[in-house]
């Protein structure tokens, strides 16, 4: 196979530091001879870290849509806001693009990021030769839309500090903000933490 | 290895340094989901842990009752918020579902109730204005049993007394409610210290129970010895000192009220336990008069109207009111077949005890007391109805002296013991009518009669006499003097020749006269005449 030989192939690392190419051998404890970086072929425990950090999110993720994000009281009541119920609101409201929108940016993307990261993981750790060029395309996908899946952060953090009235009305953050945005973290660094190049690692091990 | 890079190439390549590898390497990212685990974990148990209790409040209607919207609030702070309103299977009732604080869950107990508030007028008072902006809210007020409930009734009306209010309940049994109602103030020396707060009839319906609560510290004035009575509307007394207006205060006439007092003598009793039973009096008076102990049953026999004479009337002797009218029955008499109205009264012998001067006086013993009433009627004790007010024609049993009364006795063998009457100032009225009615019977008025029936026929022999016998000669003497005066009528009438001839006479002379004067007119201008004679032409 006329497949290009990947530095791992021959026993060459990068510095992460420097950018110096050396030889790394086979012996896992490699530091750049220029900076003394720490010389990995791959990132170290790149599966591990994935999983972990895609568990965490999951896990989160439950408290993320079922505790309130928003508790507003005003002059005519107290309210807790979770992001399906302002989904909910905005719909029956009307605003249903608005729905749309948060609903998609706050409930279908961080759950399809899990379900994506899960994918990759999965297909390297099972050695899957399938499609490689799709499945990097979808994991540079994941990790574009990274920070972006944070709306209902953001508006509640620009509600919290626009609308502190006091005597009228008072928003503050529900604890299911503080979910919402660890998922979002998470997932943000289960995707830094996945080395796409263990896709083609597969590819190759199985052509040797 | 197919497609080696050649080696100069690679060996140019610096050497990494190598490092010994620590031994044990503990995957520590595996950390990051226990804590992920462990906050969610905590995340849960807060929300659960911080989950109040659900409660459901069934009310009659929904009306100012709003999902999401409507608080539950106890001493105006929020402890909950109603999540569901919802109707009832039978469709006659709403059930509010109400999601409340934590913190409340052990107050959430058999005797806690809740009520809508919305605003309110009602007892003189506004209340809930409040809730005109907020809209309406639901009210609490914990309760003190220890018996867990979770579902409720609402009030209909806000309760009035908190139930952690300081203060006593005591029940007040009256013949009606008058117009008292709920939150009628109860009044101690005019000043407001409780209110009504509830009332029902008697399962018998023959009186009503009501419960009042006085606050704390004024409490401790009612002990049992304190007379409760009713305050409501306008006491006005006519009496000698003029017209006397009482009332308690302008909300009682408008309310209704409940005013009490407590006896001197008794002010220093321990203060009476809650919900003691008390009798309400009409009024004041009749409410702090003192109960007696020694009552002595007499019944009256009048001959008169008992119309104006009420139970409770006062029976007086010379101003000290003795006892009163205790019972008016209507008998018939079977052996006189005479209805009777025996009057029964109660006499308490105390009071006249009372204001002699020595105070210890021991009771007078059964035989003692006969014989002394029984000298006093022998002296001419009776009893009379007297009118108390003659505009309105209340009567009153009056106790005097009647020296010239007949002899009577009291029929101790009756039952009760029977007291001689003698007739009342309006009997004695009727009596004096009667004596000159009496004296007018005996006036000889027959005899009159036929003496003025004979002086009569006297007259009307006279008168017969002047007819036939004086008359006709009268009658005769008139037509004479009749003729005599037509005769001298005659004698001057116009057509009478003496008339005529007197008239011609008259004339006769006049003529002459005029002759007379011509001739002397005549002889005035012609003197010569007399001697020649009248010429001619000299006219
Ligand atoms: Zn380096």
């Amino acid at each position: 196979m006329k497949d290009p030989a990947s530095t791992a192939r021959w026993h060459l690392a990068t510095c992460h530091g420097c950018g110096l190419l050396s030889r790394a051998g086979t012996g896992h404890a490699a530091r750049c001879p220029r900076c003394g970086t720490p010389l990995h072929a791959r990132k170290p425990e790149s599966i591990a870290r994935t999983w972990a950090l895609i568990v965490a999110a999951a896990i989160l993720y439950v408290p993320a849509n079922l505790l309130p994000i928003m508790e507003t009281s005003s002059l005519f009541g107290a309210q807790n806001d979770t992001i399906m119920s302002g989904v909910v609101y905005l719909w029956v409201s009307g605003s249903w693009h608005l729905a749309l929108v948060v609903f998609i940016a706050s409930i279908v993307v961080p759950m399809a990021k899990l379900i994506a990261l899960v994918i990759l993981v999965l297909s390297v750790q099972l050695r899957a030769r399938w499609q490689p060029v799709q499945r990097t395309r979808l994991y540079r996908l994941v990790e574009l839309v990274g920070r972006w899946s944070m709306l209902d952060v953001y508006v509640v953090t620009l509600l919290v500090a626009l609308v502190q009235l006091e005597a009228l009305a008072t928003i503050r953050p529900g604890p299911g903000a503080l979910a919402f945005g660890a998922v979002v973290v998470l997932t943000m660094f289960a995707a830094m933490s996945f080395d796409p190049r263990l896709i083609w690692d597969s590819m190759e091990k199985n052509d040797a | 290895m197919p497609d080696t890079p050649p080696a100069s190439d690679l060996s140019t390549l610096p050497e990494a340094e190598t490092a010994p590898r620590s031994r044990w390497r503990p995957q520590l990212v595996w950390l990051v989901p226990l804590v992920a685990a462990l906050i969610g974990g905590w995340l849960a148990m807060k929300s659960i842990l911080e989950q109040g209790p659900v409660i459901g409040i069934v009310f009659k209607n929904a009306e100012g009752l709003e999902a999401g919207k409507t608080k539950v609030k106890y001493k105006d702070v929020d402890i909950g918020l109603v999540t569901a309103v919802t109707l009832s299977k039978d469709l006659r009732q709403v059930e509010a579902t109400a999601e409340l604080v934590k913190d409340f869950q052990p107050h959430l107990v058999e005797d806690t109730r809740f009520w809508l508030v919305t605003p309110r007028i009602s007892g003189g008072s506004v209340s809930g204005l409040g809730t005109v902006l907020s809209g309406a809210f639901i009210g609490v007020d914990v309760g003190k049993s220890s018996r867990a409930q979770r579902t409720f009734t609402a009030l209909e009306v806000p309760p009035l007394i908190q139930i952690d209010t300081p203060g006593r309940e005591f029940a007040l049994h009256s013949a009606d409610l008058g117009s008292l109602a709920m939150g009628s103030p109860v009044f101690f020396r005019r000043l407001q210290v409780g209110q009504v707060v509830g009332y029902q009839l008697d399962e018998n319906g023959r009186g009503v129970s009501l419960k009042i609560f006085v606050n704390a510290p004024y409490d401790r004035f009612v002990t049992d010895n304190t007379r409760f009575w009713n305050a409501s509307g306008i006491d006005v007394k006519l009496g000698a000192g003029g017209i006397e207006v009482d009332t308690q205060s302008l909300a009682s006439l408008l309310l209704g009220g409940v005013a009490f007092e407590t006896p001197e003598e008794a002010v220093a009793l321990p203060a009476a336990a809650p919900d003691t039973r008390f009798e309400l009096f009409a009024d004041r008076t009749r409410a702090l008069r003192n109960p007696e102990r020694d009552v002595l049953k007499m019944v009256l026999l009048f001959d008169e109207s008992l119309r104006g004479l009420e139970v409770g009337a006062p029976v007086d002797f010379q101003g000290i009111a003795l006892g009163e009218v205790s019972a008016i029955r209507v008998e018939l008499d079977p052996v006189s077949r005479r209805i009777i109205m025996p009057v029964e009264m109660n006499l308490y012998p105390q009071r006249l005890r009372l204001r002699s001067k020595e105070k210890d006086q021991p009771p007078l013993s059964d035989e003692a007391r006969k014989r002394f009433l029984d000298d006093m009627v022998a002296t001419g004790l009776r009893a009379q109805l007297r009118s108390g007010n003659l505009l309105t024609g209340q009567l009153y049993v009056g106790l005097d002296f009647f020296p010239r009364a007949a002899t009577a006795r009291i029929q101790w063998d009756s039952d009760p013991p029977q007291l001689p009457t003698t007739v009342g100032s309006l009997g004695e009225l009727q009596a004096s009518l009667q004596r000159v009615a009496g004296k007018l019977e005996k006036l000889p008025l027959e005899q009159i009669g036929a003496d003025l029936r004979q002086t009569l026929q006297t007259t009307s022999r006279l008168l017969h006499r002047l007819d036939t016998q004086v008359a006709p000669e009268v009658v005769a003497t008139l037509g004479e003097a009749r003729k005599a005066v037509d005769t001298a009528q005659g004698m001057m009438a116009d057509d009478e020749p003496l008339q005529q001839d007197t008239r011609e006479a008259i004339r006769e002379l006049g003529r002459t006269a005029k002759s007379l004067r011509a001739l002397a007119d005549y002889l005035e201008r012609h003197p010569e005449a007399l001697l020649w004679g009248k010429k001619r032409n000299q006219q």
